[in-house]
């Protein structure tokens, strides 16, 4: 999956999840600033991701998700070195 | 989801759940007689009722008890965390074991239920979380050091929730049950009993009927503006704690 494919699914998840419009969900979107999502939702949007593309985003990296390109990158990274968990159950995306 | 629902305060909980219109989940840990009993009681009052196996100490049982319950009725959007045991003893002669298996299921299995119901929650924008605390959190109970503990471990685990969750519309709230006519307290002596009776200013025990009430006042539309209280169900045995 290329990261245009990533960046899409994660726009998918952002609608979802947040409940906003598609269009405000550009690469550069910022979840706080633009998206208007607080702790929670930042939660409730990375355990979607985690979901959707079975991979585990550690704890220590959510505060790292500023924009919807980080957010993206952070899933490449976790793919590319799946965790445990995501290694287990003998599925990637 | 109502968990230690085989019997007494769960199983009213359930029942009375039931009868302001639930559907409910009905965990137990190993009475499956009881679980039984507690869907029948249930369906008696016109509800529904799943019965789930599981011990609330072990994460990965507690997240397939939610998911039987979600695949039967949808998501979980009522959570009363009730399952608790008691392994009394003075502290000099406590070993780890008694400690540590009730702090697993008394502590941690409420944990472990209420993680795993959040996300239904907020994803709702409503919910409702009731733990069972007990009058021995605030006042001790010699003989209880790992059961107070416990109890008390849940006071601050249900006040985090209600300020972590608050935004969504979840509300999160303890009832502290004083002593209570159930099969914990029907294994007191008569003389433990009637020196526990006679310091509480109402004068008798208490049913698991009348906590089952104030559970489930907390978990109805009516209690939408009350959240991170400990609300006392003892009989008066508490007050100045």
């Amino acid at each position: 999956m290329d990261r245009q494919e990533v960046l899409a699914k994660i726009a998918d998840a952002a609608v979802e999840v947040l409940g906003v419009e598609r269009e405000l969900v550009t690469e550069n979107a910022n979840f706080k600033d633009d998206l208007d999502a607080d702790s929670l939702d930042l939660v409730e949007f990375v355990m979607a991701v985690e979901e959707q593309f079975d991979v585990s985003i550690p704890e220590e990296k959510l505060e790292g998700i500023g924009t919807v390109g980080q957010a993206a990158d952070m899933v490449i990274a976790a793919q590319e070195s799946p965790a445990p968990s995501a290694a287990e159950s003998g599925t990637s995306a | 989801m109502v968990t230690g629902a085989s019997r007494g305060i769960g199983r009213a909980c359930a029942t009375a759940l039931a009868a302001d219109g639930h559907r409910v989940g009905v965990c137990f840990g190993h009475d499956d007689r009881g679980a039984a009993e507690t869907c029948a009681a249930v369906e008696a009052a016109g509800g529904e009722a799943l019965a789930v196996k599981a011990d609330v100490a072990d994460p990965a049982a507690v997240d397939a008890a939610f998911g039987q319950v979600e695949e039967a009725f949808g998501k979980v959007e009522v959570l009363v965390a009730n399952a608790g045991i008691n392994r009394d003893g003075l502290i000099m002669r406590m070993d780890d074991d008694a400690w540590g298996s009730v702090l697993r299921t008394n502590l941690d299995g409420a944990f472990h239920a209420i993680r795993r119901a959040a996300p239904g929650m907020l994803r709702a924008r409503f919910g409702r979380i009731v733990t069972v605390g007990s009058v021995t959190a605030l006042s001790g109970s010699a003989g209880q050091a790992n059961y107070a503990a416990a109890k008390a471990g849940l006071i601050g685990l249900t006040r985090a929730m209600a300020r972590e969750l608050a935004s969504r519309n979840v509300t999160a709230n303890l009832v502290a049950p004083g002593p209570i006519t159930t099969a914990m307290t029907d294994a007191l002596t008569d003389e433990r009993r009637q020196a526990m009776t006679g310091q509480v200013p109402l004068g008798r025990f208490g049913t698991a009927e009348e906590v089952a009430a104030v559970v489930a006042f907390l978990c109805s539309d009516a209690a939408g503006y009350v959240t991170g209280a400990v609300v006392p169900v003892d009989g008066g045995l508490g007050m100045g704690h």
